[in-house]
């Protein structure tokens, strides 16, 4: 009996050949498995280290005067490493950056760069450390609730870009910008990145759908003009009292004067 | 005589002065009174055509207000509340004041042309009646009055005069305790607010959810409200409210003071929201500077520096408020402000 279990003992000479047989195959498969599934995620990363090496050179030509060579900052513009891609977009595509003169704040300008130059320089920026993201174009198409939007605008942002959205001064010089004309992705990409004096508004703070509820309600307002006829801008009683004082009181001047000349 | 009179009667003596009742001295007027210009004869007095032209203009301007009254009408049927957005009644809104408008501008500037070009307009002076009566008048009212205090023992019966001296001194008494409801007396509630009941946790306006210390980022700004708040029912939720509400900021533990410091949790300061001027929300903050505006009256704090104010009319820095956080990671309020919030009021002791 012994001897019979002999002949499929580990001590056979067979055994040996067969565990080296089953190692080989298995590490084989294996190794095939993954560089299978390495020479998938290949291209990808291809085009994105290419993404990034173009964004590197356009950061070079373009923003290290200023940002530095690595984007580490400098005494004229601040350190860019952990901003993230959405803060890129929303500065460069909405022509804030480059920017052109130093003043209380980036003014809006024509826009400088392709889109595809812009999500270069995001990717690259990116690249450096882990930032906030641009939102995607199906995250966008979302309607929100713009009741509730309109009553967490007034809570967290009508105190500087008024209560539609019609912008407002803050102090030495800075203003918060009208919303009017501002693209949902800029934004929303605004309130992750809380640009220049804004402050952040993350995920933590306004949920992703408060952040929805809050675009709808500012798409709301443009889609629905004042009640009342003409807005003068919708910056409430400065506005309101100016064509009051040097209109309409102008105007009842000049009726009072006519009241009081003889007729020829 | 006085030295007064004495000029006086120097004064009389000249010829260049002359005297109105009582003592004002009245300079001669050295410039001529110019009396009525002259009277103008108008066209529409001179042509018939004239004449006719402005009759046609009044007609016209009464023409154009009911036109403008029709229009009006015709506007407020033309465009409809659709029944869903407020703004649809827009062009309603616009036409309808402008036709309302029309209508009675019409009316009015008509009526000023027809009397300015049509009606007679003769010049015509009346002089004013001297304000001093006859000596007559004045007699016979100084009579009166006498009269009337003898009949009716005004002077005589002193019992009455003092009762009603009483009686119309007290008479308004009423009208001024009636100012008592311009109350309740607010009492002790404006020196404390809801964070006085200790250990709640801070809250994100408006759905009162509470909030850890990670989901605060530096440069991030939370508005708060004491957990608890929301479930409290009208009017109390906006009176807690008014006074309780927070704003929240992480900023670098370096830039604030070693006080906000310890107030606060690693950067994150806490601090009433409610202006110390006239109790405007003061939410505007900028993230580098660290000023926090109030939208109202431009009062400025200075977030690094304890929230003193370094512009506008605020008397007082905004009071911190002490946050901690408990076992679970939530900030939690220790207790009340030091000292009350919002603008200043009679009772205020700090």
């Amino acid at each position: 009996m012994a001897n019979k279990n002999k002949k499929f003992s580990r001590r056979s000479p067979f055994a040996a050949a067969l565990v080296l047989i089953a190692g080989l195959v298995v590490s084989g498969g294996t190794y095939v498995a993954a560089s299978a599934a390495v020479s998938n995620a290949t291209p990808k990363t291809e085009v994105d280290q290419e993404l990034i090496e173009t964004g590197k050179k356009l950061f070079l030509a373009n923003c290290a005067s200023c940002h530095g060579k690595n984007a580490e900052g400098a005494q004229s513009g601040p350190s860019l490493i952990g901003v993230g891609s959405a803060s890129v977009d929303f500065q460069v595509a909405t022509g804030r950056m480059p920017g052109q003169a130093s003043g209380p704040q980036m003014e809006v300008k024509p826009v400088q760069f392709k889109q595809e130059d812009i999500d270069a320089l995001a990717a690259y920026v990116a690249s450096l450390a882990p930032g906030p993201e641009s939102p995607t174009d199906e995250y966008l198409a979302i309607k929100g609730d713009a009741a509730k939007g309109g009553e967490l605008f007034r809570i967290n942002c009508a105190m500087c870009h008024n209560a539609v959205g019609a912008g407002g001064a803050l102090t030495e010089g800075k203003y918060a910008p009208p919303l009017k004309d501002t693209e949902a992705r800029h934004v929303y990409q605004a309130m992750v990145t809380g640009p220049q004096n804004m402050p952040v508004f993350s995920n933590s703070n306004l949920s992703v759908e408060a952040k929805t509820d809050i675009i709808t309600y500012l798409q709301y307002v443009q889609e629905n003009p004042s009640v009342g006829g003409e807005e003068l801008a919708n910056l409430g009683p400065v506005a309101e009292g100016l064509v009051v004082w040097f209109g309409v009181l102008g105007l009842i001047v000049l009726i009072t004067i006519w009241l009081g000349a003889k007729s020829n | 005589m006085t030295e007064n009179s004495k000029d006086l009667a120097k004064i009389e003596s000249t010829e260049e002065h002359e005297y109105a009742s009582g003592l004002a001295v009245v300079s001669p007027d050295k410039i001529a009174d110019p009396g009525i210009e002259p009277h103008r004869i108008r066209m529409t007095e001179k042509s018939v055509k004239h004449e006719k032209a402005a009759a046609r203009q009044v007609s016209a301007l009464f023409s154009l207000s009911i036109l403008g009254s029709a229009f009006a009408v015709w506007a407020y049927f033309a465009f409809p509340f659709d029944g869903e957005t407020a703004g649809s009644l827009r062009y309603n809104t616009i036409f309808l004041g402008l036709g309302i408008t029309l209508g009675l501008f019409g009316i009015g500037i008509g009526a000023v042309h027809w009397a300015k070009t049509l009606m007679p307009d003769a010049e015509v002076s009346e002089e004013r009646h001297l304000a001093r009566g006859s000596e007559e008048v004045r007699a016979a009212a100084v009579e009166i009055i006498r009269l009337a205090d003898q009949e009716s023992g005004f002077s005589r019966r002193k019992l009455i005069r003092r009762t009603l001296y009483g009686a119309l001194a007290l008479f308004p008494i009423p009208a001024i305790v009636m100012f008592s409801d311009l109350g309740p007396d607010p009492k002790d509630s404006l020196n404390h607010t809801m964070w006085a009941k200790g250990g709640l946790r801070l809250a994100r306006d408006p759905d009162g959810t509470a909030i850890k210390a990670a989901d605060v980022q530096i440069g991030s700004v939370f508005h708060v409200i004491p957990e608890g708040l929301v479930d409290l029912e009208a009017p109390d939720l906006l009176n807690e409210k008014a006074k309780a509400a927070v704003l929240l900021v992480r900023v670098e533990p370096s830039v604030i003071t070693e006080k906000q410091r310890e107030w606060g949790y690693e950067g994150i300061v806490a601090y009433s929201k409610i202006c110390t001027h006239v109790g405007c929300p003061v939410a505007l903050y900028e993230q580098h500077t660290h000023h926090l505006l109030c939208p109202c009256h431009q009062s400025t704090f200075d977030l690094a520096n304890d929230c003193a104010v370094i512009f506008g009319p605020a008397s007082r820095a905004l009071p911190q408020l002490k946050i901690e956080v408990d076992a679970e990671g939530y900030l939690v309020a220790p207790g009340d402000f030091a000292e009350p919030v919002g603008p200043g009021f009679w009772e205020r002791k700090v």
